[in-house]
């Protein structure tokens, strides 16, 4: 139906574009993590695999790596304890709110990335929300107080203690970034539950299930799609973060994508960077053609 | 189905599940409203219970040049990065729906690549593009990240509504003697309308809030995100919570827009899914 001219006008453009503009920058990028930085900072195109041999070697960058996907993991699995059953409230139990309880998951997912981090910030810190409502409530104080009473002295100013812990830490990372993908999980698993069919589980009933066996043996199965699609995107996108760390991370919070940046910043080099964001780059595709390969069987099956 | 979810024994569960679901609306909703509140409280940042309203972070927000020279920079690169992304989000669509090419399927994972990658490495990717070919630095660099990036975005909102045309219309066109330009122009350019108007939106707002990518592109001047991240790194202002809130509420506005189109169209549906939810869902 659609003569050669037109197929060929809709698809050059954009051919062209996304390969200058996406193709070539990553073999860039590739080509980069195999060349070296001299003493006197000049690239050289010098190709070998210095790079990812100083990678494996030195164990700052496995460390933190290993904790980038520690803090990925868990930030994964926390938006999933929070998105999953409020998914599962929304497909079977919202009724006729059902719409409007949908549309307030939708909002916070569109309020700014900086602008939740920053609020984060806000309620964390040392002289922060958080700690006003416990001082406030004189909780800290009454912490204190337990403190001094053991301690025999119960003369000092106990309600200016605050909380420093909870900003400047993986805590805080995992916090604020669970924050922000929950809603992204929860909306995969909300539509793979909303495409379970109804019938399957009354079926289910009728056949003496307990609600439990129910859930267990044949809505969980079904809404596995949706729940790997939410997981991998949490994992992923907060893997590559290097945000979240620098805003309320500190030190101990610091993940891989924060090595890159100061590779590419102050420290001055690139091609190691590079190294790393292309191992980055393969974890990623990696998992992505893991995830639409387990999918593909449980459709199967 | 309803009876069988609130009978009996089930409506404890049911009840349980309603609790639990209310604890978490209050973990996402928390943070968004200290930062409204706190953009009024006189007494500074933090701090409880929130006293001495005030508008004056509002009134030094309005009065704070450099930050509207960001914000009109921002919606300069948001409005090329829209033209960019549908421009060629639109035939990307139209290709991978209609056109058969060698490398097909790795063009269409490379284009939607963007959306599930993190920013950073799109970013670092480019950067060395423009250094390697001498480009300097400016709002040009970020724009055509966010143009690139955000094709991601126009493609899988125009494909989805390309699934919706009745392909009879486009060849009731041709058949009559109208050519493939004419038929484009009347015929299917017009039904796309909506999911045209839609993925600008999104693009838009996206292109406001995009940090990551822009990070490594900045040149000089600085986009809105980047300037609040460089002030937020000296110190925070309950400025930043004034320019927050007003951000947040555009953002929203947009995004009823956005969905008020996409429901218009779809009644027929039920509740349609985020854009980025059901690229997810093609991606993986």
């Amino acid at each position: 139906m659609y003569s050669r001219a037109y197929k060929a006008a809709v698809t050059i453009p954009p051919v062209l574009w996304v390969t200058l503009f996406l193709l070539v920058p990553y073999s860039i990028l590739f080509c980069y993590s195999f060349w070296s930085v001299s003493p006197q900072e000049v690239i050289v195109h010098h190709w070998n695999l210095q790079n990812y041999v100083e990678l494996a070697r030195n164990p700052i960058y496995l460390s933190v790596l290993f904790r980038s996907m520690r803090i990925a993991a868990a930030v994964t699995i926390f938006a999933l304890i929070l998105g999953y059953p409020l998914a599962y409230y929304l497909s079977f139990h919202a009724a006729k709110r059902k719409n409007l309880l949908y549309q307030l998951v939708i909002i916070p997912l569109w309020a700014s990335y900086l602008v939740r981090g920053y609020a984060w910030k806000t309620i964390l810190g040392s002289d922060g929300v958080l700690n006003g409502v416990l001082q406030f409530t004189h909780i800290t104080g009454a912490l204190f107080h337990l403190q001094n009473f053991l301690q025999q002295s119960m003369h000092i100013h106990a309600t200016l203690v605050p909380i420093r812990f909870l900003l400047y830490s993986p805590f805080a990372v995992v916090l604020m970034l669970t924050h922000i993908y929950t809603p992204f999980v929860l909306l995969p698993v909300y539509a793979s539950l909303e495409h379970v069919p109804r019938n399957l589980i009354e079926a289910s009933h009728d056949l003496g299930a307990s609600p439990w066996a129910t859930f267990r043996r044949v809505i969980l199965p079904l809404s596995l799609p949706g729940v790997l699609a939410g997981a991998t995107f949490a994992f992923v996108l907060t893997l590559g973060d290097f945000l979240a760390p620098l805003l309320v991370g500190g030190p101990s919070g610091i993940m891989i994508s924060n090595i890159v940046v100061s590779l590419f910043g102050a420290a001055y080099n690139w091609p190691l960077g590079a190294a790393i964001s292309f191992c980055m780059l393969g974890l990623v595709v990696g998992l992505l053609f893991a995830t639409e390969r387990l999918e593909r069987r449980w459709k199967v099956s | 189905m309803e009876s069988l979810v609130n009978s009996g024994h089930q409506s404890g569960r049911a009840r349980i599940l309603g609790a639990y679901a209310f604890v978490v609306y209050a973990f996402l909703y928390l943070p968004i409203i200290v930062l409204v509140v706190y953009s009024f409280n006189g007494s500074g940042i933090g701090g409880f219970p929130p006293s001495g309203w005030t508008l004056d972070w509002y009134r030094q927000l309005f009065a704070d040049g450099p930050l509207w020279d960001a914000v009109l920079d921002s919606f300069i690169v948001a409005i090329a990065a829209v033209a960019i992304s549908v421009g060629l989000g639109l035939p990307a669509a139209l290709a991978l729906d209609r056109s058969e090419f060698p490398g097909k399927a790795v063009f269409r994972r490379l284009v939607l690549l963007p959306l599930i990658l993190p920013g950073i490495i799109t970013g670092l990717s480019l950067l060395m593009l423009f250094v390697g070919s001498g480009m300097k630095l400016s709002l040009v660099t970020i724009t055509l990240g966010h143009g690139t990036a955000l094709i991601s975005v126009a493609t899988t909102e125009i494909f989805a509504g390309l699934q919706k045309l009745e392909r009879a219309q486009e060849e009731a066109s041709l058949d009559l003697g109208a050519n493939h330009l004419k038929t484009f122009w009347r015929v299917t350019l017009p039904n796309l309308r909506v999911s045209i108007i839609a993925a600008a939106l999104l693009i838009f707002t996206l292109s406001l809030d995009e940090i990551a990518v822009s990070f490594f592109l900045i040149g000089r001047d600085n986009t809105l995100p980047l300037e609040i991240w460089s002030r937020l790194r000296r110190g925070i202002t309950p400025e930043i919570n004034a320019i927050s809130t007003l951000i947040l509420l555009f953002s929203i506005a947009m995004i009823l827009i956005w969905y008020r189109l996409r429901t218009r169209t779809d009644s027929r549906r039920e509740a349609e899914l985020p854009l980025l939810a059901s690229a997810i869902e093609g991606e993986s």
